[in-house]
């Protein structure tokens, strides 16, 4: 595994930027109610490493710059947490995290194409696999060699267009299609086991001719090394990375609840919640 | 008024010879084939797939190969691209396009009771009114042939998503090429004095069948075959349409329901001209009656007597 775990640094930026971000999403949190806290956090580290640690090419001044790596956020509802690492990395002025859900904002409860950095609707799931299918297909026939990512959420996988997509992508080979799976084991209303247990989540993907990993999608070191490894693997097999993750990922009393998708923290407690994350 | 012909055929045939010269078209089908289609697949193997009975993995793909800047045919059967993959129309094609330029063009075979005999999930009534209540998307609803060869280049030229509903039976031509103005959107087929039929698709035959007849009695009725849903020119077809003092509008779809019938109204209703309307279409019910294309039309009562009847019912009402 190429990992930077032998760089000190480089993992102390990692989990630093995860820290920070998770800060700035509670913030967003305190003046948008409405934003989706719980399945934002579980994302956290998924988003800084393909972001900060150099997995994905990209280009805030041109976010659609033909040579980028396409990312695809089909969990759309839970990836506030990316708002601050587009404004942290140029997409847009820092000043609009203070607007998120303001009149005139570009920044919604569920984030729109509008936002630089966002390339697809995503606010019903379901949706992004297929639209990454597409766009693998479209990048191989122009010969390109950029990498299509899709961020998904393992609720996502009862939507039956996923498995549509799925067969497709181990069908045709697309192994320029990244899949992360943000499993957090939970949808809106309970753990996931208990509604329609999805497990062997590996087993179904294999049975689809994709390749799997799985990891702790916490730990900035797995991720890092997972991504890149999956990045740069070849062989006609479509990736999928089963991050495991905990939703409501730094916040103890969201992190135990099954009904921490719908949980709000009120405006007022946030700075609790923020001198409490480690 | 010969020469009969699948409008699906030609338009494969059309796109087929594209293909050759313009490397950036891409044609997804959900498992859904025609004998031209045949050869497009055997031709152009690397730009043509077959995702397989999966209508919202045909849009999802299309939106992706749209997004790199491909323009994409996705062809299915009409009720079933339509109304089962709506949400992947309405948020990745509609939606999506306010923003991105999408050129993905939705060809639905079977429009209308195209497919008699297979009963109600077959029969494709609502697909008018349920694109047409979403944004950014042109309707082609075409009676003829040559309309239909005629919308290749404009469906390469005119990059936003489309919906173009085919007939499934051959049917016979209409219009010459060189009098093919797609921009226009309807086209006055008869000019008549009091009394005018708006149709589109399948029943404009039926129409100009039953005006025909009308004229063998000495009745005059004018006719407009309504091609180009949206966009359309409203100012123009007022124009038209306000010569007469009463419009029939025909067609194989619900009424009342957002369908021609509902775009017909509005466009009457918002100006000052004094125009009645009559709708011609189906009610507020399904039918599991069993038959062929024109039984189904007799005994929904839109068949050329049917036609008749109502022309010479409105006429008398003008009079009396």
């Amino acid at each position: 595994m190429d990992s930077i775990s032998h760089s000190i640094d480089n993992v102390r930026f990692l989990k630093d930027k995860s820290l920070w971000v998770r800060k700035e999403t509670l913030n967003i949190h305190r003046i948008a109610q409405d934003t989706r806290l719980a399945s934002s956090l579980s994302a956290v580290e998924i988003f800084v490493v393909l972001f900060y640690g150099g997995i994905i090419n990209f280009d805030p001044k041109d976010p659609r710059w033909d040579s980028r790596d396409r990312f695809i956020i089909s969990k759309g509802h839970g990836s506030i947490s990316f708002y601050p690492i587009l404004a942290d990395l140029g997409y847009f002025n820092m000043q609009e995290l203070k607007r998120v859900g303001k009149e005139g904002s570009f920044l919604g409860a569920i984030p729109d194409p509008i936002i630089p950095g966002y390339d697809t609707v995503n606010g019903s799931l379901g949706h992004g696999l297929g639209i990454a299918c597409g766009v693998a297909i479209a990048l191989k026939r122009k010969g390109k060699d950029e990498k299509v990512f899709v961020l998904i959420g393992d609720g996502e996988l009862y939507e039956g267009s996923v498995w549509e997509a799925a067969m497709f992508a181990g069908e045709h080979g697309l192994d320029n299609l990244i899949m992360i799976l943000d499993n957090n084991k939970a949808c809106m209303l309970d753990y996931c086991k208990n509604v329609i247990d999805l497990e062997p989540i590996e087993e179904k993907f294999k049975s689809f001719r994709w390749t799997t990993e799985r990891i702790d999608g916490h730990d900035v070191e797995q991720l890092y090394g997972s991504l890149k490894g999956l990045k740069e693997k070849r062989g006609e097999r479509p990736k999928l990375l089963i991050a495991d993750t905990i939703k409501g990922k730094g916040v103890p009393f969201l992190e135990t609840d099954p009904l921490s998708h719908i949980k709000n923290i009120k405006p007022e407690d946030i700075d609790g919640v923020i001198e409490g994350l480690k | 008024m010969t020469g009969k012909r699948v409008m699906r055929d030609v338009f494969i045939e059309s796109i087929y010879n594209r293909m050759f010269r313009d490397e950036m078209l891409f044609f997804l089908c959900a498992d859904f084939g025609s004998p031209k289609l045949d050869r497009l697949r055997a031709e152009f193997g690397s730009r043509f797939i077959n995702v397989g009975i999966a209508e919202q993995n045909l849009i999802n793909i299309a939106t992706g190969l749209a997004l790199e800047g491909f323009t994409v045919y996705a062809y299915a059967i009409a009720p079933f691209l339509v109304m089962r993959a709506y949400e992947q129309i309405r948020n990745n094609l509609s939606l999506l396009s306010h923003i991105r330029e999408i050129n993905v063009n939705l060809i639905g075979v079977g429009a209308g009771l195209s497919y008699d005999v297979s009963g109600p999930t077959h029969h494709c009534i609502e697909d008018i009114s349920a694109i047409r209540t979403l944004p950014n998307i042109t309707i082609f609803s075409p009676s003829d042939w040559v309309l239909v060869e005629t919308f290749v280049d404009y469906s390469i030229n005119n990059k936003c998503p489309k919906y173009i509903r085919l007939d499934g039976k051959p049917l016979p031509k209409i219009y010459n090429t060189e009098d093919v103005n797609l921009e226009r959107g309807f086209f006055e087929l008869v000019k008549g004095s009091e009394v005018c039929i708006v149709s589109t698709g399948y029943m404009t035959h039926t129409a100009l069948r039953a005006i025909e007849r009308l004229g063998q009695d000495g009745i005059s009725c004018g006719l407009v075959d309504v091609f180009m849903i949206r966009p359309i020119g409203d100012a123009l077809l007022l124009e038209t349409l306000s010569r007469y003092k009463c419009v029939i509008n025909l067609e194989e779809g619900f009424i009342n329901k957002g369908g021609l019938d509902s775009m017909v109204s509005c466009i009457l209703n918002g100006s000052s001209a004094t125009v009645g309307i009559k709708k011609m279409g189906f009610g507020d019910e399904y039918s599991f009656d069993m038959g062929g294309r024109l039984f189904l039309h007799k005994s929904h009562g839109i068949d050329e007597d049917g036609i008749i009847k109502n022309v010479k019912d409105i006429l008398k009402g003008i009079k009396d």
